[in-house]
């Protein structure tokens, strides 16, 4: 899967917790959940088993902490579907 | 952890404590009941001369029963005197059926659906002394010690 195939699928399953609607239509690898998107923790946790749902991995606490931005989700998934 | 040690545990008091006892709880699933006093102070103006308790009311009473009685439960490792569970409601979807009014008893019936990375989100449903359904309903919420 190449990267714009990974945004493609992250696409939809963050847009439903988004805040900031106008920060998602300018989604880029650097967009931060957070201070970007205005995601918070409680729909962070959504995300993460939506995540694991779509794409059939398992994610842990330490994933989870390091899941800030597109960027860090995007390797986070690459790696574990070549693990 | 007894049912005794898991209200005392509970963040609530009177006028907005709204569980009497918990009938059982298991890592998956609780069953708890409370009743409405009679003079509880939302009846005054909810509604006008006719006073039915507001379903907000009831979403709490059931997040009381089946989300936090549950998280406590579910937490009671690392809970303790000083270390408190700190709580928060995110999210509910709720369909209500039928009224309760002052007096009425009611329980409050919760199974997990998921708890990780701190967040527990339960299926809900409230009954009456008939055991007809009240309320049901999604609530979640962010649990940690």
């Amino acid at each position: 899967m190449n990267k714009d195939e990974l945004i493609a699928k992250l696409k939809p399953i963050i847009a439903p917790y988004v805040q900031d609607e106008e920060a998602f239509k300018n989604l880029t690898e650097d967009t931060d959940f957070v201070n970007d998107l205005k995601i918070n923790s409680a729909n962070l946790v959504d995300i993460i088993l939506d995540i694991e749902d779509e794409f059939n991995i398992r994610l842990e606490n330490e994933d989870m902490e390091q899941m800030l931005n597109v960027r860090s989700a995007m390797a986070i998934v690459t790696s574990k579907l070549n693990s | 952890m007894t049912t005794e040690e898991l209200l005392h545990l509970l963040p609530y008091e009177d006028p907005f404590l709204f569980v009497d006892g918990i009938d059982n709880i298991s890592e998956s699933r609780v069953t708890g009941h409370y009743t409405f006093k009679q003079d509880a102070f939302f009846y005054e103006g909810h509604f006008k001369d006719n006073p039915i308790t507001p379903g907000v009311i009831l979403t709490e009473c059931m997040a009381q029963i089946g989300l936090v009685c549950l998280g406590i439960y579910l937490l009671a490792d690392e809970l303790n005197k000083t270390k408190q569970p700190q709580i928060a409601l995110t999210a509910s979807q709720m369909d209500f059926y039928l009224p309760v009014l002052p007096g009425e008893k009611v329980t409050v019936v919760s199974e997990k659906e998921v708890f990780r990375f701190n967040k527990l989100k339960c299926n809900v449903k409230m009954l009456n002394k008939k055991e007809e359904l009240v309320a049901k309903g999604l609530i979640s919420g962010m649990l940690k010690v």
